[in-house]
Order: structure tokens, then C-alpha cells, then sequence
């Protein structure tokens, strides 16, 4: 009997408590990001200022990439996760399986300059189903304080003989194989062309072959600034903003070799069937402003996808006399010799150069 | 005095043969009560989901349903000739319809599975798709020379099975023809048979190493007295208190180029700064800090069987004379060996399937199986091959089951 009564109380306090939600008009949408630096500097630009600026909240969940979460939610009919954060490649796919909302470019804010915001935004920056929020990119990094004579270009990562020690990768073909052709004499113009080739691929993956034995293999991206950091590896590939936020916030004297880097976009998705699809729609619009893209420039060296954000990005938050500008990818002296990764190449041929890399992997 | 002839009855006058299996049958379907509750819990959660998954191995419908008439007009094609109007007809009207309905991207994805480079000739076609005239074999060429390829179109044939060997196939390191005949894999591509072999190593490499280090513990273990034997046995416990993320991490600190062991190696003399050992980020790796992490399923069984073995048998034979080792041997271990029939093959089993251990600390040549249904599951979202790849595993482990059980006997088993 008084279990009853319990039960009762408790389902008219959580009926009650619904309602009350519902009567203040202010709601809550779960956001899906990376985590550590790059959530932080979402936290920081996007989600609070579009709860000061709507009443709304937003839950914000890690995962480590990849779409068989979403997958495995929009099969199972119980979709939890409203927008996430996606590369360029797994939006592409997303949509292609049909987890992701499709979305009208056309519909976007105009940048604060009056453009509208399929002209503002960098080539690039849509899918059908995804919007660009930064630009990131692959790099390789050294720690200056123990190579003092440090590597130049990206033929000098792949040479063992002139710069001894063990090299850091990221367990994936992707931006690897694109490095080695660039390595190999490849110019950055025509690394796709040369990819597109059985010969190509050959020919990468003969490259990759020459540092194999000196390869540790890197998952997460928070990975290789620890590898860096123990000594583990002499350089290795990493994505610059984790190796900036090493630098900046933590003193590391890691240095970023620019030749060949592999640059790249993220991407805020809207999973199909979300609970609250129509607030994470308000939510994609305000935090690809602008105002906001710039506003994360501040925590972290990733670029704003929109032009009319440059004049706006200033300083590093917690450091005033470090200019956030020359630390982009996008910056014009890091861009000379930068390769933009071809999803489109890639999404023909993930499948099959995934299956060689393994085989290769593992042989 | 009865007759012997004349059935017993019981109070009421049945006979009591048939009151007891009355009586017998209640009790049981008690007892079937009981245990329904978990069985249906079991089915549920366990069996079915595994039986509707391992399904994906050997069914995939997704391009028969998105692209019906093409499938149709391909059932007859046999990929030996040259492929006909009626099929590129039928392929443009789906190619319609697919794009329409925003299905155009899973059709795809499914024939790029099949040969690479389809995915963007498919998405390109589609898209004007419905601007082409007849003849339709002329106007899908015109867009696209690939098209003109019979490659592109073995490629649907085999896509449009239903019920397929292929995903199996693959498991397999081969790989399904048009024609339905099955071929091995180019030798560049070949990974799966060597990495369920190199499965096979590790987990057994593993349970022999649990095994060598775990007897003497479990033997220490049982022959002291209780109170010393308590505290052996927290210890041994106290790794399952510390979460296995945990201790593959202080693996990694422990085992790493600038780690705690290559650091007293160089202290000691045994390697010199400058080459230190590679001790972790490979097999070596891999085997340490599995080994550890199982060790305790190895211990436990064999220290459970270890307390029942009376001491008074080695006396015994030691009183007639048996030297230490002939007592060890000949007596007491015999007795021991179903401890180490239920640890190994517990041990075994949990090496066969592990994953995060030799993601984090396995690096190339460390690798798993699981490690690979990991990559299919969350990376490449190839579903089918990943549960592919589970079944030609449970069904081995089943194999090696039955083996054991004809070799050293399941009866033989004891896990406490």
C-alpha cells in the first residue's frame, strides 16, 4: 500500500516537473562533440551565449568519432543526441545512410559584413546534410627541446637516417597517404591525381613502408602530445590544435612543421529523429555566426569556416600578447604547401584503401 | 500381507507410481517457474540480439529492396555477357526513384563495398538520372564511361543477393565473383585468416603464461594456513577492484621507451639509452599486460579445486617412500588437473574475444581480432562484415569447445 502511494507521488512529481518545463518555453538539446580542448572552446563560444541569448540549455556529450552511435540510434528508433560534431568524411556518410537531416545552406544568418552565408562560407564548408564550423588540419610536430636541429619539411619526417627516433601516426590512411606522396616528391596540387592510381597507392604506401619499423600508432588525438610529452616519439603527426594547446596552455615547447598539412573541416550535423531537432536547428545557425566562430578562435588554433570572421579573431584568452592569426591553418604562410583533403576521394575509397592499410598494418 | 501383483495405492486410492510423478511433475514445473523469469531475461537480451545480428552475416537486402527493378532485370544474368538494354533501363527508372526518396546514398555505399569508386558514379548518375532518353545503355555510358565497364555491373549482381556468402566470404580473405564462384583475395588485402591465427596465439600464449605463473600461487595459496592465505588472496582479488582501462594505462607507463622498466634496464646496464627496448606498442606488449589482466581467472579455479585435495595423499605416498617430486606429480597434480581445465579454458575464451587491452597496447603486430570488428563496427559501419567475422569466430571457439571436450573431457571441469 505505501509503496503504491510512493509510486504515485513520485510519477505526479515527474509529471508535475515535465510540465513546469514545458510552461517556461525554454528547452535543452544534447550536443556531441570531441571533448577536452575542442569542447572547451565550444563551450566557451557557442554554448553559453546562445543560453544567455535564448534561456535554452545544451548537454554536452564526448564521444571519440565515428557514426555507429548516431547509426545505432537512428536504427533503434531512440535517438538521444540532437547535433554532433563530424568530419567532413563521416557527414558525407552520415547522410548517405540517412542519420542526418538535410539541411538548406540558404537558410544561414548572412556574415556580419552583409554576405550571404553561401558566399561567406569557405569552399567547402557544405554537405548535404552538414554545415563547416572550423578548419583543422593535420601536421607534424617536434619538441624543440630535445631536436634542436629541428625537421623543415615533410620529406624530412620520413627520413629515419637524417632525423633518428620514432615517428608518431595516426592509425588510418587517411592524411597518411597523402603525407607520403608529398614526402615522395608529390606536388600538393596533384597528390589526388597520383592517389586516384593503383601506381599511387604503391607508391604511398612504399613510402610509409621506409618508417614502418619506427611508427607508433596513434588513435585518439589527444595521443600525441603525450607521446611527444614522454619522449615517446622524436615527431609525429597530430592535429595542430590539440599541439597548439600544448604550447599555449601547458609551456610544451612542441614546434609545428606546416609543409604538407593536411587540412580539413568539422562539421555540426542534426541526427534524424532528434528530440529536439528544431532548437539544435536554432543552435547550428547562432554558433556557425559570425560572431561565434571567431569567439573560439580565442581557445583554440582551429580556423572560423566563415571569411567574414577573420578580422574578428583576436588573442589567445588567457594570453593577450599571442596574436591567434599565424596559429591557424588557414593562416597564408601555413597554406603554401597545404593539401585540402578531398572527401569526395575519399568516400569513393575509404573502403578498399582501409582494408589495404590494415592488411598492411598487420603484415 | 499384500499381493505382490496388486499396484500400491495411495490415501485417495490412486496408484502411487502415478501420484509420485504427479507429484515429481509439480515440483519440476516449480522449479521451471523459477528459473523462467531468467531464462526469458536471457533470450531476450542475450540469444536474440546475437542470433539477429550474426543474421547480418548472410542477409542483406538493402539493394534488392532500394533497387527492385534492377535486381529483377539482373536475376536471369549470369555476368558472362555483355550486360543488356533491359537492365540499364530498369537501373535508370530506380536511379529515379532512389534519388527521389534519398535512398541513392545507401545503394551506394552498399555496390562501392563491392568495388571502390562506385559510390560517386552512382551519385553522380542519379543526379541526372532523370534527364536521360532511351537508349538508356548509350545515355548511362555517355555520362559516365564506367558504366561501360562489366566490372560496375558484376559489382550490382553480387550486391543484389540477398542472401549472400560474401560478407562470409570476406572473413575468409576471399572474395564472391558475379557468377557466385568464390576466390581468394589478392595477397596485398589478405588480413582476417592471419589475424584469427594470430588470435589463436596470443590467446594461447596468454593462458600458458597465466597458467605457469598462476599454479605456484594457487598452490601457495592453498597450503598455507587460512589467515596468510586470506590476505594472498585479496591480493590476488585486488586487481578486479581497479578498472582494466586502469591497469593497461600503468602497462603503458610501466613498459613505455622512457618507462619505469626500460629506465632500470638502462640503470643496470642491459640496454644502453640510446636503444632502449621496445616493450610495449607491439605483441610483447599485448602478451604482458593480457597476462596480468587474466591472471586472476587462472588463479581462482585452480585455487578452489587445490583446497579440496586432502594433504594427507601426498603424506601419504611421501610414507611410502615417493620422493617430492614422484608425490607432486603422481599424486597431488593429477588431482589439480580439472582446476586447470576449467582456468585455461575460462582464461582462453576471455583472451579470444579481448579488445581494449591490445587497442591501446598492441600497436601493429598486436592486434585482434575484436580489434578489427571494432574498426567495422564504428569506422566503416560495414555491419555484415563485422558480423561475418563474429560468426566464423563463434563458431571456431565452438570447435576448440567440442575439441576440449573430447580431449580432456567437460565433466573433467571444475570451477570451484
Amino acid at each position: 500500500m505505501k509503496k503504491t502511494t510512493l509510486l504515485l507521488t513520485g510519477t505526479a512529481l515527474a509529471l508535475g516537473a515535465t510540465s513546469a518545463f514545458a510552461g517556461s518555453h525554454t528547452g535543452s538539446i544534447t550536443a556531441v562533440s570531441w571533448g577536452g580542448a575542442y569542447t572547451v572552446s565550444q563551450i566557451e563560444a557557442y554554448h553559453k551565449p546562445w543560453t544567455a541569448a535564448t534561456g535554452n540549455t545544451v548537454v554536452s556529450e564526448d564521444y571519440s568519432g565515428g557514426i555507429a552511435e548516431v547509426k545505432a540510434q537512428v536504427e533503434a528508433g531512440n535517438v538521444t543526441w540532437d547535433i554532433i560534431d563530424v568530419e567532413k568524411s563521416d557527414a558525407v556518410r552520415g547522410c548517405d545512410e540517412g542519420l542526418f537531416m538535410e539541411i538548406d545552406p540558404t537558410s544561414l544568418p548572412a556574415g556580419s559584413d552583409g554576405t550571404a552565408a553561401v558566399d561567406d562560407f569557405i569552399p567547402g564548408s557544405f554537405t548535404d546534410c552538414a554545415v563547416a564550423n572550423i578548419v583543422w588540419s593535420t601536421i607534424f610536430a617536434y619538441d624543440s627541446s630535445v631536436t634542436t636541429n629541428g625537421p623543415k619539411t615533410i620529406a624530412d619526417f620520413f627520413n629515419v637516417d637524417a632525423f633518428p627516433g620514432k615517428r608518431g601516426l595516426r592509425k588510418s590512411p587517411k592524411a597518411n597517404l597523402e603525407m607520403a606522396l608529398a614526402a615522395d616528391g608529390v606536388a600538393s596540387g596533384d597528390i589526388y591525381d597520383v592517389l586516384a592510381t593503383d601506381e599511387g597507392v604503391d607508391r604511398a604506401f612504399a613510402k610509409l613502408d621506409s618508417i614502418k619499423d619506427a611508427v607508433v600508432w596513434w588513435e585518439a588525438g589527444a595521443q600525441p602530445p603525450q607521446l611527444l610529452a614522454d619522449g615517446e616519439v622524436a615527431m609525429t603527426t597530430a592535429y595542430n590544435g590539440r599541439i597548439f594547446n600544448a604550447v599555449a596552455g601547458e609551456g610544451k615547447s612542441f614546434e609545428i612543421v606546416w609543409d604538407a598539412q593536411v587540412l580539413d573541416v568539422d562539421m555540426w550535423a542534426i541526427i534524424k529523429g532528434a528530440p529536439n531537432a528544431e532548437l539544435a536547428m536554432d543552435f547550428l545557425k547562432f554558433s556557425t555566426a559570425t560572431e561565434q566562430l571567431a569567439a573560439q578562435a580565442s581557445y583554440i588554433a582551429y580556423g572560423p569556416a566563415r571569411k567574414s570572421s577573420a578580422p574578428y579573431v583576436t588573442t589567445y584568452h588567457s594570453n593577450a600578447d599571442l596574436e591567434m592569426g599565424p596559429q591557424m591553418p588557414t593562416a597564408a604562410a601555413n597554406l603554401a604547401t597545404a593539401i585540402p583533403n578531398d572527401f569526395e576521394f575519399w568516400a569513393d575509397n575509404a573502403d578498399e584503401l582501409n582494408e589495404r592499410f590494415n592488411a598492411w598494418l598487420i603484415n | 500381507m499384500t499381493d505382490s501383483s496388486e499396484p500400491l495405492l495411495a490415501v485417495d486410492g490412486t496408484p502411487l507410481k502415478r501420484k509420485l510423478a504427479q507429484s515429481m511433475f509439480r515440483s519440476r514445473a516449480r522449479a521451471f517457474g523459477l528459473a523462467l523469469p531468467l531464462l526469458a531475461f536471457i533470450i531476450v537480451v542475450f540469444v536474440y540480439p546475437i542470433l539477429d545480428f550474426l543474421r547480418q552475416s548472410v542477409y542483406d537486402a538493402r539493394f534488392a529492396t532500394l533497387m527492385p527493378a534492377t535486381s529483377e532485370a539482373m536475376a536471369d544474368w549470369d555476368g558472362s555477357t555483355a550486360p543488356t538494354e533491359q537492365m540499364a533501363t530498369a537501373l535508370v527508372a530506380d536511379l529515379v526513384v532512389a534519388k527521389k526518396e534519398k535512398t541513392i546514398g545507401k545503394v551506394a555505399t552498399r555496390v562501392n563495398r563491392e568495388l571502390s569508386g562506385t559510390r560517386s558514379l552512382f551519385t553522380k548518375t542519379a543526379r541526372n538520372a532523370k534527364k536521360m532518353k532511351p537508349p538508356y545503355m548509350e545515355a548511362l555510358i555517355k555520362k559516365d564511361k564506367d558504366w561501360a565497364d562489366i566490372e560496375t555491373w558484376h559489382a550490382m549482381k553480387t550486391a543484389s543477393r540477398i542472401f549472400t556468402p560474401a560478407y562470409i566470404a570476406a572473413a575468409l580473405d576471399r572474395k564472391m565473383l558475379a557468377d557466385g564462384s568464390i576466390v581468394q583475395q589478392s595477397e596485398e588485402r589478405r588480413i582476417h585468416v592471419q589475424l584469427f591465427a594470430r588470435t589463436m596465439e596470443i590467446s594461447f600464449l596468454v593462458t600458458i603464461f597465466c597458467l605457469i605463473l598462476g599454479y605456484p600461487i594457487a598452490f601457495l595459496m592453498a597450503s598455507l594456513p587460512l589467515r596468510t592465505s586470506n590476505l594472498l588472496l585479496i591480493l590476488v582479488l585486488l586487481p578486479f577492484w581497479t578498472s582494466l582501462l586502469v591497469r593497461t594505462t600503468a602497462w603503458i607507463a610501466m613498459l613505455q621507451a622512457q618507462g619505469v622498466m626500460n629506465d632500470l634496464f638502462v640503470v643496470f646496464g642491459l640496454a644502453t639509452d640510446e636503444d632502449r627496448f621496445s616493450l610495449i606498442y607491439n605483441k610483447t606488449g599485448t602478451l604482458i599486460a593480457m597476462t596480468h589482466i587474466l591472471l586472476p581467472f587462472m588463479i581462482l579455479p585452480l585455487f578452489s579445486v587445490m583446497k579440496t585435495i586432502p594433504p594427507s595423499y601426498v603424506r601419504a605416498a611421501k610414507s611410502m617412500g615417493a620422493t617430492d617430486w614422484t608425490a607432486f606429480w603422481r599424486v597431488y597434480f593429477p588431482q589439480s588437473v580439472p582446476g586447470i581445465g576449467a582456468g585455461a579454458l575460462l582464461v582462453f575464451i576471455l583472451a579470444i574475444g579481448y579488445y581494449i587491452t591490445p587497442a591501446l597496447v598492441g600497436g601493429q603486430d598486436g592486434q585482434m581480432v575484436s580489434n578489427i570488428i571494432d574498426f567495422h563496427m564504428r569506422k566503416s559501419l560495414n555491419w555484415n562484415l563485422a558480423a561475418a567475422l563474429g560468426l566464423v569466430m563463434l563458431v571456431f571457439v565452438m570447435f576448440l569447445f567440442w575439441v576440449y571436450d573430447r580431449v580432456v573431457g567437460i565433466d573433467n571441469m571444475k570451477l570451484g
